[in-house]
């Protein structure tokens, strides 16, 4: 019993480590998809850009660890804006097709790219010693990365949200959010407001990919492999919300961490078929909006 | 919506339709004769050549639902790598070696579970509908992985029987049986995707994937055609998939989960979608250049389709056919 007890705390705690990672990296497509419709698969090149600042920043400069979270934020931010104007703007108003092929075209090059840098291996992260070890919390012990991760990552949730909620610049969101046309006629430019959104949504996505890059392993292969849970927290969660994602990652976070313990023999098998179960169910996803 | 070239542009695009004229025009002999050409012409490379048939026959399905019924999907290779694992197990495990036995218990397979997963997703739109593709096709993914006593798992299923075609035409070294065999294969998929499109079956489908509502408003039974059209293009799908297993005597985890679906959509996009030989160009031209550059040079072929498929987006929405009939247009102005 208290074996078992042990193993769920520890499963319970992975676990919410890995959703809140999860929620930072993929909140970003859920407002995305929400604001402009736009389907962009090539979210996880972002999170994959992120880990990559970061892990070389600490490999091959001397830079402190949260100046190169910071870096990783900031430049994939302005990147993401760069990317923004200069390619996704000429499909907001194409259909779902040409979306969908241009952002599996945007992956394509990234994981080229990637190679091309980086190489094929897993690259390694060099963490500062202040966050390794064990930190004892309630006469535990827990590994103090985690514990940091966990931290920084509620403080980002909580930052953001206090901005949707109880800004003027969060207002506008949820009123472009809510009906674009109505924004735009009571003055709001919905397209400055667009490419703001989508540079914070990108940096959010490189601060996860930084963060998580000791969790998820830094690959080439990164947005391919992760694609497929950023959609499910958005589908599941609900596009254009904020706390659904959280629901959707922190459940993905807690079910794949205790199968990865319990069950190992059926991968993520349950967790696509739950997907599937819940989308039937709800197509919205938990706190979508009926259209 | 909008990636399709514009509705039917002239004789020459084959892009079917009811009111189109459905007798066979000469051009669409063509790739036949090169086909056969091919065969007597390119004796090394017809292991290469069955492969790109075998891509044809899957494009083709996916043609069906991405370009004729406007079925946006991540996870076809659901359905091909379904095919795929049933000839597989029949062949490696159950000792069934018939090879047209083979085909129509791979197409069956994939049928029922186009049916079966058509009438759940197809009442989805959207995000979700990608979503459940990709769900889909990475649970067979999954469990192709870990059943590992009957798929082989990541090792993939080695020494798959398959007996002579007909029991006269024995599967041989240089790949001529298996050449001739994709091709006659494709040649009755491709019959009965043409006869589709030029019925009121798939006049409704264009209609769909332009006005859903709208089809809806004249009483057409939206629903039932689109989950008909999935389970067919699933067929088709899944014999492609065997085809595929039969020609290499392996099947691996590669035919399964979202980057034989995400290359699939990329041969079909390159040719042209919405159209019957956009199907046959694109798997012709990527396969072609993947044999050469993708060993040589793996890094720079995956950016070169990453731009290639962005290029195709932003400037070419109907792809190599569309840049062709662009040109014909061109040359055709000034007599005219």
């Amino acid at each position: 019993m208290e074996a078992f007890l042990s193993s769920l705390v520890s499963v319970a705690f992975h676990g919410l480590a890995y959703g809140m990672i999860l929620y930072v990296i993929s909140v970003g497509l859920a407002v995305t998809m929400g604001l402009m419709g736009f389907a962009n698969l090539a979210h996880g090149v972002f999170a994959m850009a992120g880990g990559y600042i970061l892990t070389s920043s600490l490999q091959h400069t001397s830079i402190p660890f949260p100046a190169a979270l910071a870096l990783a934020f900031f430049a994939v931010a302005a990147g993401s804006v760069v990317l923004e104007r200069t390619l996704y703007a000429r499909l907001y108003g194409a259909g779902e097709l040409e979306q969908v092929l241009f952002t599996i075209g945007l992956i394509f090059m990234a994981v080229a790219v990637a190679r091309l840098i980086f190489g094929t291996l897993q690259a390694p992260v060099m963490l500062p010693d202040y966050i390794r070890g064990q930190y004892p919390l309630f006469g535990r012990e827990f590994p103090t990365y985690r514990v940091f991760l966990i931290a920084v990552s509620g403080a980002m949730i909580a930052a953001l949200w206090f901005g949707v909620e109880r800004t003027r610049w969060g207002a506008m969101v949820r009123a472009a959010v809510d009906n674009r046309p109505m924004a735009q006629s009571v003055g709001i430019n919905t397209r400055r407001l667009f490419t703001l959104t989508f540079a914070l949504g990108s940096g959010l996505a490189g601060l996860g990919g930084a963060l998580g890059a000791e969790i998820v392993a830094v690959q080439p292969t990164y947005p391919l492999e992760q694609l497929v849970f950023y959609l499910i927290v958005v589908a599941v969660g609900g596009q254009g919300s904020l706390r659904g994602p959280l629901v959707a990652a922190l459940l993905i976070g807690f079910s794949d961490t205790a199968l990865k313990y319990w069950l190992p023999q059926f991968g993520a098998f349950f967790i696509y078929v739950a997907t599937i179960a819940l989308l039937l169910w709800r197509p919205m996803g938990l706190f979508g909006r009926r259209v | 919506m909008s990636a399709l070239p514009p509705a039917a542009a002239g004789s020459a695009a084959h892009t079917g339709g009811y009111v189109a004229d459905p007798r066979i025009r000469w051009q669409e002999w063509l790739p036949w004769v090169l086909a056969v050409a091919a065969f007597f012409g390119a004796p090394d490379y017809l292991s290469l050549g069955a492969r790109i048939l075998i891509f044809i026959l899957f494009a083709l399905s996916l043609d069906l639902i991405l370009g004729y019924a406007g079925i946006i999907t991540l996870g076809h290779s659901a359905f091909f790598g379904v095919g795929a694992y049933v000839a597989g197990i029949l062949g490696a495990k159950l000792g069934v070696t018939d090879p047209l036995v083979q085909l129509a218990a791979a197409a069956a397979a994939a049928g029922v579970l186009g049916v079966v997963t058509g009438a759940i997703i197809l009442r989805t739109t959207g995000l979700t509908l990608l979503m459940l593709t990709l769900a889909i096709t990475l649970v067979f993914l999954e469990i192709a992985n870990k059943a590992t006593s009957i798929t082989g798992g990541a090792d993939g299923l080695a020494g798959v029987v398959v007996a002579p075609v007909l029991g006269l035409f024995r599967f041989d070294l240089y790949g001529k049986t298996a050449y001739l065999y994709s091709l006659a294969v494709l040649f009755v998929g491709w019959w009965l995707v043409r006869r589709l499109i030029y019925s009121p079956f798939g006049a409704s489908l264009t209609g769909i994937r332009e006005n859903a509502v709208r089809m809806h408003a004249v009483g057409a039974p939206v629903y039932a055609r689109m989950v008909a059209v999935y389970a067919i293009s699933a067929t088709l799908a899944g014999i492609a998939g065997a085809l595929l297993t039969q020609t290499h005597q392996f099947v691996g985890l590669n035919v399964l989960g979202l980057e034989p679906s995400g290359e699939l959509l990329i041969m079909l996009i390159l040719g042209g979608v919405g159209r019957i030989y956009g199907a046959f160009v694109g798997p012709f031209v990527y396969l072609i250049a993947q044999d050469y550059l993708a060993k040589q040079f793996p890094e720079y072929w995956y950016f070169g389709i990453g731009l290639i498929l962005v290029l195709v987006v932003l400037f070419a929405r109907g792809g190599i056919l569309g840049i062709v009939d662009a040109a014909l247009a061109r040359l055709r102005r000034p007599s005219a």
